[in-house]
């Protein structure tokens, strides 16, 4: 088991955000995290890398227990986050950017220009110059230069032109293939079924439904996800 | 080459061309004045290293200076009357040997640097400011009530200390030992700001919840640039004492602190040569105006207050423009 997430609770302060979340992944399995805005899925992976504490639950990566674990050793465990909104080092080149968080293993500068060869076109740009599409590819190539084991995309296509969406959906594809553990929030419902093995939906912070993508039919789609 | 490459050429080029100069003129005076420039600018790389890069705004930077200079005084003292340090469990005796004197500064600096990190760096803003100053002010007060070495009226170095095959007493000769130990602080400097621990330090004061997310902790990224940064400031120290053949704990005192901030403030905070061009304009100052005018501080805060609001880049911003990176 890669991932296993148990009856975790959050909380904001004295509010609770998550009530019940439960989530397991195999290893080399591409798991959606799906639910409408606001029903916790940002929270859950905020939670499971120790951003922000979790009070009650269960929370275990390769067989080792988060709950105790600073957010960057979580991190060296192997969970490479690439946050919601494009969060790279603005102040810092790209090359700065990929090469501050690396560690050793199959990933690196090169073949990070392999799967996003505009990085290598602006390696001496400074990140915050770039568009948003090559903040997000920056943001994912960081996260791979730490070479993790589980990858975390959230909301890596948002507010993005169709052909960058369509870029950073075949580089997900590309690493699926090469048997990337990932763990995805995304709106586009299209894509996302194109490449997850499990769906798991979230509603008030909680699970409601998990299962096989082609099982996800479309009265659930309008109950749970339908805006 | 970048204007501001060209701009700290000339500026350390022309540091080494003042006590020439000078000499030519038969001017020594002006020898100890770029002397005081280089160790002083020393200090400020220093610091520049943690407020600059990293973001931490230490009052407490005296301490370090304070540290280096008691080194080397307390040292050269036992030296002198050839009294051991101490006896027990083993002998140590004093030493006039710059190198050695040096190597216990920064020593002395780092491990003190790292007990204060330990516990500041927990804190941010005007806490981490606070608590630095704090433990400094509390090295001033014990340095003040230890009769042993001078307590309130300082230490007295005989003979300057000594260096390997060259004259420390000559003026020129002591300056080229500042000048060259400042300018290898400057390549340390520009080769740990352009490295990945230079890069994670910077995120480590932009975003360190980013930091960590990538597997990086903050708080030993900015504990070990605290240490390297009051190293440096600790060599400042030493040579500082050997330059007046005095140390007293004024060394330490919060004015100290401030001073060494200014020099960074006023030459451009996170500029690489910022803190040289901020030292020499501070010592220009206080020769010449303090020359014409006991309160010659007053300008100093009007051209410090000047820099603050309307020239962010301080001196170097104004010479080389906003900061271009890599």
């Amino acid at each position: 088991m890669l991932l296993q997430i148990e009856g975790l609770q959050s909380f904001y302060g004295r509010s609770q955000a998550l009530f019940n979340v439960n989530l397991s992944m195999e290893e080399g399995q591409v798991v959606a995290l799906m639910g409408r805005n606001g029903m916790g899925k940002t929270t859950t992976i905020r939670s499971l890398c120790r951003i922000m504490p979790y009070r009650h639950g269960n929370v275990r990566f390769l067989d080792r227990d988060l709950a105790a674990m600073r957010p960057h050793r979580v991190a060296r465990l192997g969970i490479g986050l690439v946050p919601e909104g494009r969060r790279c080092f603005p102040n810092l080149s790209v090359h700065e950017n990929l090469v501050v968080a690396a560690r050793p293993g199959a990933w690196s500068l090169e073949r990070v220009g392999l799967l996003f060869p505009r990085l290598r076109e602006r390696q001496n740009q400074m990140a915050r110059t770039l568009s948003g599409g090559e903040q997000q590819m920056l943001a994912i190539g960081r996260a791979l230069m730490t070479n993790p084991k589980l990858l975390i995309l959230d909301e890596a296509t948002e507010g993005l032109a169709p052909v960058i969406r369509q870029e950073i959906w075949a580089a997900v594809r590309e690493l699926k293939g090469e048997g990337q553990s990932i763990l995805i929030v995304d709106k586009t419902l299209k894509e996302l079924m194109r490449v997850a093995d499990r769906c798991t939906i979230l509603e008030r912070g909680a699970n409601v439904w998990d299962g096989a993508p082609a099982d996800l039919d479309g009265d659930i789609q309008d109950r749970f996800l339908g805006v | 080459m970048s204007r501001e490459t060209v701009i700290n050429w000339a500026l350390a080029l022309g540091l080494l061309a003042v006590p020439f100069l000078a000499l030519m003129q038969g001017e020594p005076f002006y020898i100890t004045l770029a002397t005081r420039v280089a160790i002083l600018a020393l200090a400020g790389v220093g610091l520049n290293l943690a407020l600059g890069l990293g973001g931490m705004v230490s009052f407490g930077h005296a301490a370090f200076f304070g540290l280096g200079g008691y080194a080397a005084g307390i040292l050269a003292t036992h030296a002198f009357n050839q009294e051991p340090l101490f006896a027990w469990p083993f002998m140590v005796s004093g030493s006039n040997d710059m190198l050695l004197i040096w190597l216990v500064a920064i020593v002395l600096s780092a491990v003190v640097a790292f007990l204060i990190g330990l516990i500041a760096l927990r804190t941010s803003g005007v806490y981490f400011i606070m608590i630095t100053l704090a433990f400094a002010q509390m090295i001033y007060y014990f340095a003040i009530s230890w009769p042993a070495y001078g307590g309130e009226d300082g230490l007295s170095i005989y003979v300057r200390n000594g260096f390997p095959e060259l004259n420390t007493l000559d003026p020129i000769q002591f300056f080229l030992i500042c000048y060259v130990v400042l300018m290898a602080c400057l390549f340390i400097s520009a080769r740990l700001r352009d490295s990945r621990f230079g890069a994670a330090l910077q995120v480590a004061r932009q975003n360190p919840e980013r930091l960590a997310a990538t597997g990086i902790a903050p708080f030993n990224i900015r504990l070990v640039a605290f240490v390297i940064s009051a190293a440096m400031t600790g060599l400042a120290g030493a040579l500082f004492a050997d330059l007046n053949r005095f140390v007293s704990p004024s060394m330490l005192s919060w004015h100290v602190s401030g001073e060494i901030m200014i020099f960074v403030i006023l030459g451009g905070v996170g500029r690489l040569f910022g803190p040289l061009a901020g030292a020499a304009l501070f010592i220009v100052m206080e020769f010449y105006l303090g020359g014409i005018t006991e309160h010659w501080q007053f300008f100093l805060g009007i051209i410090l207050l000047c820099v603050v609001l309307f020239v962010r880049g301080g001196i170097l911003g104004i010479l080389a423009g906003r900061r271009v990176h890599g």
